[in-house]
């Protein structure tokens, strides 16, 4: 029995520069199966690490790996490995490979933990891999201003892998902060994504998925989510996306989805909404945007439910004069009726939608012309006389009262 | 010509149509800076009242003002006084004592409570179009003897400044969207000195980088210090070419 023991917990190799082994390339070499890695602090110059069984590499007092701009440091070709605490860095940009701090590759149950991971190409880099968890890691690149998008890679990359596990990482700095592609059945949570050149969430033919607790603030163009079914995204933060094309939320082509108790705040435009269908958006809160929604009447059976609207310049634009969603129960700080019966819902429909956003749509630059006394005039002229705005854009009950459900955000970070 | 500016200046003062002015616009701010939450959005009512009002009665004070001192100015142009000294020291007295009106009215609340660098710009554009409106007025005046022909057309050019030319570019923007207009608009706004003063302090704004494409362009052509500085400097043209050709006018004509 003893003399199994080890074999079963597996052995520790430490590294160290006074240990046994002084490379972690050479520790690897020598570990087996099930071994654990204990690399301890200090700096080691060293690329193209290959795992290729079953290990666990753990950094002790954070050690550095220095890729020294030479090519990807590790790359993973075992199942059930572990990867925690090591700080990985300098990975020189290519054009003819995608090198990463940590690429996977058509494996599963891997565990990326608590690493750091400066100044890369791309940051981690899962390819056909399943199960795998990518927690707590801090993934940050440069300051992105005026660069080229294909000068950078992605923070967090998945490729075809499903039932992932993405939480509590901080990315920053690179193309998109976290990219999903064929990615199906995963959970991304408690993520910050910051100060991206492009998206700060970026996932395309990615069913099934949750997202929530996210933050994504101040990327280029926002967050992207194209040809998707079946996600639900809830109590993230999409806030200080501006500029000409930047969005807090894109939505293009996606369908039976439930968009709930999420924050938009100062984007140029709040959710952008393009062939969408079967959504579900409700409880959100939309704050100081330039547009809070723009959607467009390529969109069909959309509800909009219990959403609260305050200081947007346009709350709603759209580009045609048919609508086939739906709006309900929501709360606009431009809604200038009463309520007699006191039962807190307006007793005069809103129209969300006005003259000069239409305008605005269709023609962009007459957006300098905002607070010009025509305008405002045009707008309420139309108010009362609705003809080119879409008759059925309307929201038939209005709240009166801004709808707090502050209370269950509380709860749920109680419990959280 | 000091001593004319002087008595022009006391003689409006006298008035007291100036104070009342004042009072309305303090009594304005103070209430809309107390209203808001933020001074940025008190700030935006403010440019909407400032747009509307101050041209308002900047063209219609001066006009009336100019009429009613005509045989003062009859007195002056008896004396070896030079016309052109007669008529500008008419248009200064009247110009600064509005544009003082204002700077107290609307600087001193803004002093108080949102002393920001759009604030700043709030307050010269409202100097400025002051100053315009007032040219315009005496631009009025010269043209006619008429004193309610004058006053109509003064009120015709407020008309048009204020509302008229927007939905008139507006139409225009309309019929021909299929072009790309970014400049063609920057052009048609830089024609209406009010559309000018907006778009100064909108820009400064934040609301600016919701306006897409044509934000970025303006921002990138008006948002820095020399941008700024040609918005103004078109201003000044604006002030320029009205009291010039009405000096011209005041000078050659018989009176």
């Amino acid at each position: 029995m003893l003399l199994w023991a080890p074999l079963a917990f597996g052995s520790t190799l430490k590294v160290c520069q006074s240990c046994t082994y002084t490379s972690v390339k050479q520790a690897v070499k020598k570990a087996k199966a099930g071994d654990t890695v204990l690399i301890q602090g200090g700096v080691y110059r060293e690329h193209g690490i290959v795992i290729d069984k079953p290990l666990t590499v753990l950094g002790q007092n954070k050690p550095v790996i220095d890729g020294n701009y030479k090519g990807q440091i590790i790359t993973v070709v075992a199942d059930n490995v572990t990867i925690e605490g090591l700080t990985l860095k300098n990975i020189k940009t290519s054009y003819r490979q995608d090198d990463a701090a940590i690429r996977v590759v058509e494996r599963s149950n891997i565990r990326i933990l608590n690493n750091i991971i400066l100044n890369t190409y791309f940051g981690i880099y899962l390819q056909n891999s399943d199960n795998c968890v990518i927690k707590g890691n801090v993934v940050s690149g440069r300051d992105v201003t005026g660069l080229n998008e294909s000068a950078l890679g992605n923070a967090i990359h998945l490729w075809y892998c499903n039932n992932a596990d993405i939480s509590n990482n901080k990315v920053s700095g690179h193309r998109d902060g976290i990219y999903l592609e064929f990615v199906q059945d995963s959970e991304v949570k408690n993520n910050l994504s910051q100060l991206n050149l492009r998206y700060g969430l970026h996932f395309m033919f990615s069913d099934g998925n949750v997202y929530t607790h996210n933050t994504f603030r101040k990327n280029g163009a926002g967050v992207a989510v194209m040809y998707t079914h079946n996600i639900r995204m809830e109590h993230n933060t999409f806030e200080g996306n501006w500029g000409a094309a930047a969005y807090g939320l894109l939505l293009k082509e996606i369908t039976a989805s439930v968009i709930k108790s999420n924050t938009f705040r100062r984007n140029t435009t709040g959710i952008y909404m393009e062939s969408s269908s079967r959504l579900d958006i409700q409880k959100n809160e939309f704050d100081k945007n330039g547009w809070a929604i723009r959607l467009l009447s390529s969109c069909i059976d959309d509800t909009f439910k219990l959403n609260n609207f305050t200081g947007n310049s346009f709350d709603v634009s759209t580009n045609g004069n048919s609508n086939m969603n739906h709006f309900e129960n929501n709360y606009w700080d431009k809604y200038t009726g009463y309520d007699l019966d006191k039962n807190r819902v307006g007793d005069v429909p809103y129209r969300p939608v006005s003259l000069y956003s239409m305008l605005v749509e269709k023609v962009p630059p007459s957006v300098m012309f905002m607070r010009s006394f025509m305008v405002d005039m045009l707008d309420n002229i139309e108010k009362v006389l609705p003809s080119f705005i879409p008759e059925s854009l309307i929201d038939e009950q209005p709240m009166m009262r801004k709808i707090d459900y502050d209370n269950d955000r509380k709860l749920t970070q109680v419990v959280r | 010509m000091n001593k004319i500016i002087k008595y022009v200046f006391y003689d409006i003062i006298r008035n007291k149509i100036v104070l009342a002015y004042t009072l309305f616009l303090l009594l304005l701010s103070f209430g809309l800076f107390n209203l808001g939450g933020s001074p940025d959005k008190a700030i935006l009512s403010l440019l909407n009242l400032v747009l509307l009002t101050v041209p308002l009665i900047s063209i219609v004070f001066a006009t009336t003002h100019f009429y009613n001192s005509y045989e003062f100015m009859e007195l002056l142009v008896a004396q070896p006084i030079n016309r052109k000294k007669i008529f500008m020291s008419e248009y200064l007295g009247v110009a600064c004592s509005l544009s003082g009106a204002f700077v107290l009215g609307v600087g001193i609340p803004m002093l108080l409570f949102g002393a920001t660098i759009t604030g700043l710009y709030l307050v010269l554009t409202g100097v400025f179009i002051t100053f315009i409106f007032v040219a315009m007025a005496f631009l009025a005046s010269v043209i006619t003897r008429d004193k309610a022909k004058g006053i109509g057309i003064a009120l015709l050019l407020w008309f048009y400044f204020a509302l008229i030319y927007d939905g008139i570019v507006l139409f225009i923007l309309y019929s021909f969207s299929d072009y790309p207009l970014e400049k063609t608009t920057l052009t048609l706004t830089a024609l209406n000195p009010i559309d000018l003063g907006r778009i100064i302090v909108l820009l400064n704004l934040d609301v600016s980088a919701l306006m897409g494409y044509t934000g970025a362009l303006y921002k990138s052509l008006l948002g820095n210090l020399w941008g700024i500085g040609l918005a103004f400097g078109l201003l000044l043209l604006w002030v320029i070419l009205p009291l010039f050709s009405s000096r011209r006018i005041f000078s050659k004509r018989d009176l």
